[in-house]
């Protein structure tokens, strides 16, 4: 079968910078990967890539088998394509209930009833069903962050992206959230996760990239990662985190 | 001791969670200053014959600058959002026109313009008129009130679309990003997301514009319009009374900024609370 996901040696530079050099990278469906890799090794601009948050300058992205090129592929895209991210981006000026009807209203054309049963219906999975009518900003971090989650949900997407998820969150939250991400994992929804939670990745994870200076240096399934790295790169990056 | 029923308890503490909405159910003191200055108008008015003529003179002028202004004031919400969102664009030239605009007319005092727009561009057109022959431009004659709320609309919009974009670019850009990783268009992100936020950040400065633009449009009545000051001015060459005219003058300004002002923050506090 095809993977859902291909990405084919995409460059990327923000002026001298080169974020990305020649990354290529397969997901195949209901996979779960987790990219690891120091700051600025550009894990973030692979992730954005996914969805053309961030245009690459060269190579290729297939998402469920569509080229990631004209304006109206991208909005096909990203209706299928999830994304969380690490500051949330609740919509600050909408309560948690439109937060998550507004865009199956404005963009999947969902009359409100059906919209807000699937709100609710969500609401209720991430453990937050008494929550509907508050804003984001009467909520814990940990909360919103579960809001951001079903909010991208409530699209049907094929694909989940999550962007440091849980580093803005204070460590009694953390769990919360990689609980839902890992039910999430469990009922088999295709997933790419930046993050540092070994525990979520030794938990839900079948691969493990390890990015560097915008390459891919090694991957390999959470075991093998942590019991026997290959680079001195990732024995390094290994040693720092885990010693955290 | 003091208890609170507890429904107003609740909501209180559901106001508290929502920052900078109090509940505050008094009379903003600054009303009563409004209301003190309409008193004296009024008193004036009916005790004083002169300050009675004055009045009637007047009042066609009140209407005009009332006119004048509002009409001006919504068609530069209309520009300055067209300019902002040109501020904003990528696109090359919608970009380059917009700067050029904002940056021109800024450098530019506004008597001056709207003097341009009142004796420089109905000659030009004229000229234009003669010159190809058309007769319609050679016999174009520049209506001032419609040339006075172009000249307004001109200057105040570039002003406007600075504060438009600013308010903008004050909405964090992962507002925008989110939206369109839903899936939704650029239109549709501003149109839902990131407008209805920008509008509470731009609310206070936007109408504050209204005040500062009443109180400019005075500047057209040496445009030939007949708005307040210019009535002013004519009551005052037949009758060679400036104390009386001018001291009317300025409480009639002075009501009409301050009843503006205070509807201005009125809006100001009902938006915070609608959520
Ligand atoms: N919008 C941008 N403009 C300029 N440079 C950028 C931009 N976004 C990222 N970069 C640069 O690209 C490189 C990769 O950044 P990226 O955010 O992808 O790294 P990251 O692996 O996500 O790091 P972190 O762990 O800190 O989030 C960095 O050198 C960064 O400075
Ligand atoms: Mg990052």
């Amino acid at each position: 079968m095809l993977p859902i996901i291909q990405i084919e040696n995409v460059e990327k530079h923000f002026g001298r910078t080169r974020a990305l050099r020649g990354v290529s990278l397969n997901v195949s469906e209901s996979e779960v990967v987790v990219i690891v890799g120091p700051s600025g090794s550009g894990k973030s601009t692979l992730l954005r890539c996914i969805n053309r948050l961030e245009e690459y300058d060269a190579g290729k992205i297939i998402v469920d088998g569509i080229t990631l090129d004209s304006a109206q592929n991208i909005n096909t895209v990203r209706r299928e394509v999830g994304m969380v991210f690490q500051s949330f981006n609740l919509f600050s000026h909408l309560t948690v209930l439109q937060n998550l009807t507004l865009a199956q209203h404005v963009v999947r054309n969902r009359p409100r009833q059906e919209a807000e049963e699937v709100a609710n219906k969500l609401l209720k999975k991430v453990g937050i069903p008494d929550k509907a009518e508050a804003f984001p900003m009467q909520l814990s971090g940990g909360q919103q962050q579960r809001v951001a989650i079903a909010r991208a949900l409530a699209m049907n997407p094929k694909i989940m992206l999550f962007d440091e998820p849980t580093s803005a969150l204070d460590p009694e939250m953390i769990k919360e959230v990689l609980d839902v991400m890992t039910n999430l994992a469990h009922e088999g929804m295709t997933m790419v996760v930046v993050s540092h939670e070994m525990g979520f990745a030794r938990a839900a994870a079948r691969r493990i990239i390890f990015m560097d200076e915008g390459q891919i240096l090694e991957e390999a399934s959470p075991q093998n990662f942590f019991s026997n790295p290959q680079h001195e790169r990732t024995k390094l990056f290994l040693s720092k985190i885990l010693h955290l | 001791m003091e208890t609170k029923p507890p429904l107003v308890a609740e909501e209180e503490r559901k106001l508290a969670l929502i920052p900078g909405a109090e509940p505050s159910t008094y009379m903003d003191p600054w009303w009563w200053l409004v209301i003190l200055a309409v008193a004296l108008a009024l008193v004036l008015i009916f005790t004083q014959p002169d300050y009675q003529s004055i009045f009637h003179f007047i009042l066609p002028g009140i209407k005009i600058t009332a006119s004048v202004t509002f009409a001006s004031y919504f068609l530069m919400l209309i520009v300055g959002m067209i300019g902002a969102l040109g501020r904003l664009s990528k696109n090359f030239i919608f970009h380059g026109l917009s700067s050029l605009y904002v940056e021109i007319v800024r450098g530019i005092p506004l008597l001056v313009q709207l003097i341009i727009w009142y004796y420089v561009v109905p000659s030009v057109i004229q000229k234009i008129g003669n010159d190809t022959g058309i007769g319609f431009l050679m016999n174009y004659r520049a209506n001032p009130l419609i040339m006075a709320v172009v000249g307004l609309t001109f200057c105040y919009g570039a002003y406007m679309s600075e504060i438009f974009r600013a308010g903008i670019q004050s909405i964090p850009k992962g507002q925008m990003e989110a939206a369109r990783s839903l899936g939704m268009s650029y239109f549709q992100a501003m149109r839902h997301i990131i407008l209805p936020q920008a509008i509470r950040v731009v609310l206070p400065p936007v109408g504050n514009e209204f005040v500062s633009l009443l109180k400019d449009s005075s500047l057209v009545s040496v445009v030939a319009v007949a708005d307040m000051t210019r009535r002013g001015q004519e009551y005052m060459a037949t009758h060679f009374n400036p104390i009386p005219v001018w001291l009317f003058v300025a409480l009639m300004y002075l009501i009409l900024t301050l009843f503006s002002s205070r509807l201005v923050s009125w809006l100001e506090k009902r938006t915070r609370f609608e959520r």
